[in-house]
């Protein structure tokens, strides 16, 4: 690979780009093991329980999406900049750290899994708390890496130029970072911490998460196909407006049923309903940037994937969270197949989407800075990737919403929430075939992840060296 | 950019996205204060811990139309009643157990976690559990030994046995019936309980 062309920020930022995509890979691998579970309960039954291997699914999901996203802003930070990354160093230590810290949290989940009732299980094996598992040692590991990074990203725009993205970036990483600080602590009551706890994953994921991809966004379309500065500023604003203005409150609709005063129906009900309005915002924006202008892609892959990322924004956080969330309906949906539909499609097309279209746009210029278009060699290749896990993500996240519904008829609906009532609908003949439709398409998603590795590999490696931007 | 264009300029627009995130976050701040002081141990909504010493139990309310906690006479936990301090001792090492063991990652507890295992919120509470006076004790003996005492109803699904000691098991269930007493607004949907008898 030719990393002489890369800016010190580029060189950084392909160590977080192959972190972050072996984690993608680990995250499909233990997918599928708990997809597996919910068939065939036996499989790896008081080996590797489901608990563990779901816990190992969605953190590494976290981290890798994490590792996508700093990679990505180090990617852009020298070209938005003007001005050299002030911290190489400092980077690769944050690099280092971070993954060593990953690489031991892992070992120990997998190995270690559970501990004792005490604080120390809590601070040295695992939090126990959904997404945000990670033991207190690494949450101040993560913290200090995040500090390191926003440092790095702020002197080094500070030292360069301003412009709008940038300011919107690093005021997003300072909340971003400082949100997380709301999961540190212990509560025995439920209703506190799981209040806190929503601070983190809604704030990240609903809010500051949306905002950083938006900036990408902005970034990725001025380079792929040369979209005008101004509009694309513009643009950002809008969607910051949009995207706090109703996310920020939007948060209420996880104060719904946990103890939290009556106040948050309404709130969380109207605020949340107003969530899918900035994700329509960046549709038309994308599509009227693209339509308007004399189109000419520079990199086809990373355009591709930057598109799923606006249909798959707006359809899996948009469309599938509205589905569920006034509280009328999310009575009966909350805790059901119908979040994890949800989840699915709106952590793909929201955030797998634009990671991998980052990927490309690194690989573009890690290969001389060729041009990735109708004649690139083996093309059907990231082509492949790219139906492979569309299709899986849509495939499975349509399965997951029959058996959601299953699950709120009969388990919710009909038998009054109780435990027997929850073995009724898992053993509802459709709620079954929903469970194998999901695991097929899984399936299809993995050979689409491990597609997309081999072309990360090899694309553009044949081509004519003359072929350049 | 003239002056007809102001709404669609740059300058509108960031003026607008500093000012709708600042004002949502401060109404944010407030509605935490608020919220906070409302879900504290102790309130309307979330109460003591020492509610473990009492009867919890489910009753219909006409005015907001769900089912709501109701408290009542003395039902102590394992039969011994506790002081204020010791119950909360009790609870915290069935929260810490809980999160411990990594129960969120079948289970939900207050509707959020994971859909592998039944809803907690008010296991307590639920069916499956026969009777009040055998409740207790077929909780901890579930919880030593799940795959002995497997609950999964005609399915294959079994709790893994997870080394819990028998003051662990007995802090989660002290646990689960505190969780119960909680003011959840009518989640999970018109839950079924377990037969109450009339005091």
């Amino acid at each position: 690979m030719a990393f002489a062309n890369l800016n010190l920020g580029q060189k950084v930022s392909v160590k977080y780009f192959i972190g972050a995509m072996v984690l993608f890979i680990a995250q499909m691998v233990f997918g599928l093991l708990a997809g597996i579970q919910f068939i065939q309960p036996e499989f790896l039954y008081q080996i590797l329980d489901f608990n563990v291997t779901r816990m190992v699914h969605i953190n590494a999901m976290i981290i890798w999406l994490l590792f996508g996203f700093l990679g990505s802003v180090y990617w852009l930070v020298e070209d938005e900049s003007g001005t050299s990354l002030v911290g190489y160093k400092l980077a690769n230590i944050g690099f280092w750290v971070l993954s060593i810290a990953v690489t031991i949290v892992v070992l120990v989940y997998l190995f270690v899994q559970v501990g004792s009732g005490t604080q120390a299980s809590l601070w040295l094996i695992n939090e126990g708390r959904e997404y945000i598992e990670a033991p207190r040692w690494a949450d101040i590991g993560i913290v200090l890496v995040m500090l390191a990074f926003f440092y790095n990203i702020a002197a080094t725009f500070m030292k360069g130029k301003w412009s709008g993205i940038s300011g919107v970036l690093v005021l997003d990483l300072l909340a971003l970072a400082g949100i997380y600080l709301a999961g540190m602590f212990y509560s025995p009551n439920i209703s506190m911490d799981q209040f806190w706890w929503w601070w983190v994953v809604h704030l990240w994921v609903e809010a500051t998460w949306e905002v950083l991809v938006a900036c990408i966004m902005a970034w990725g379309l001025m380079k792929t196909i040369n979209a005008r500065r101004e509009i694309v500023t513009t643009w950002l604003y809008v969607e910051v407006a949009l995207m706090f203005g109703s996310g920020i409150l939007g948060l209420g609709h996880h104060y719904f049923w946990i103890g939290t005063p009556e106040y948050w129906l309404t709130i969380g009900g109207f605020f949340s309903a107003l969530e899918p309005v900035p994700l329509v915002a960046m549709l038309v924006h994308a599509v009227y940037d693209t339509g308007t202008k004399n189109l000419k892609v520079s990199n086809h892959p990373a355009f591709a994937w930057f598109i799923a990322h606006v249909f798959g924004n707006f359809l899996g956080a948009g469309v599938w969270g509205f589905f569920q969330t006034l509280p009328q309906i999310n009575l009966y949906t909350h805790g059901t197949q119908w979040s994890a539909s949800h989840g699915h499609l709106a952590f793909f097309g929201a955030y797998v989407t634009i990671n991998v279209a980052m990927f490309y746009m690194a690989i573009q210029k890690i290969r001389g800075g060729q041009i990735f278009g109708s004649a690139l060699v083996n093309k059907y290749r990231w082509k492949t990737s790219l139906a492979l896990l569309n299709i899986g993500a849509m495939g499975m996240t349509i399965a997951l919403l029959v058996a959601g519904y299953q699950q709120a008829f009969i388990e919710r609906a009909v038998e009054g929430s109780t435990w027997s009532g929850f073995f009724e609908a898992q053993t509802n003949l459709t709620f079954i075939a929903s469970m194998n439709w999901r695991l097929l398409f899984g399936v299809l998603m993995t050979i689409g992840t491990f597609v997309l590795a081999w072309d990360l590999l090899t694309i553009g490696k044949t081509n004519d060296s003359k072929n350049t931007t | 950019m003239n002056r007809e264009n102001y709404w669609a300029s740059q300058t509108f627009w960031k003026k607008c996205a500093i000012w709708v995130t600042a004002v949502m976050f401060v109404i944010l701040i407030f509605l935490t204060f608020d919220s906070v002081s409302k879900i504290t141990a102790g309130t309307e909504r979330v109460p003591e811990y020492s509610v473990i010493n009492k009867k919890v139990f489910y009753k219909y309310s006409e005015a907001r139309d769900i089912l709501v906690p109701e408290i009542c006479c003395e039902a102590p936990l394992f039969g011994k009643k506790l002081s204020n301090d010791e119950a909360a001792d009790l609870i915290d090492l069935g929260k810490l157990t809980i999160q411990a063991k990594n129960c969120m990652n079948c289970h939900t507890l207050l509707g959020n976690g994971a859909y592998y295992a039944p809803d907690l919120t008010k296991a307590w509470l639920d069916q499956g559990w026969i009777n009040e006076s055998i409740r207790e004790n077929l909780m901890v003996d579930f919880l030593l030994d799940p795959e002995a005492n497997a609950r999964s109803f005609g399915t294959n699904r079994k709790m893994p046995n997870l080394d819990l000691t028998e003051d662990e098991a007995k802090a989660v269930v002290a646990y689960l019936k505190w969780m119960s007493a909680i003011d959840t607004n009518g989640f999970p949907a018109w839950f079924k309980p377990i037969y109450q008898e009339e005091e």
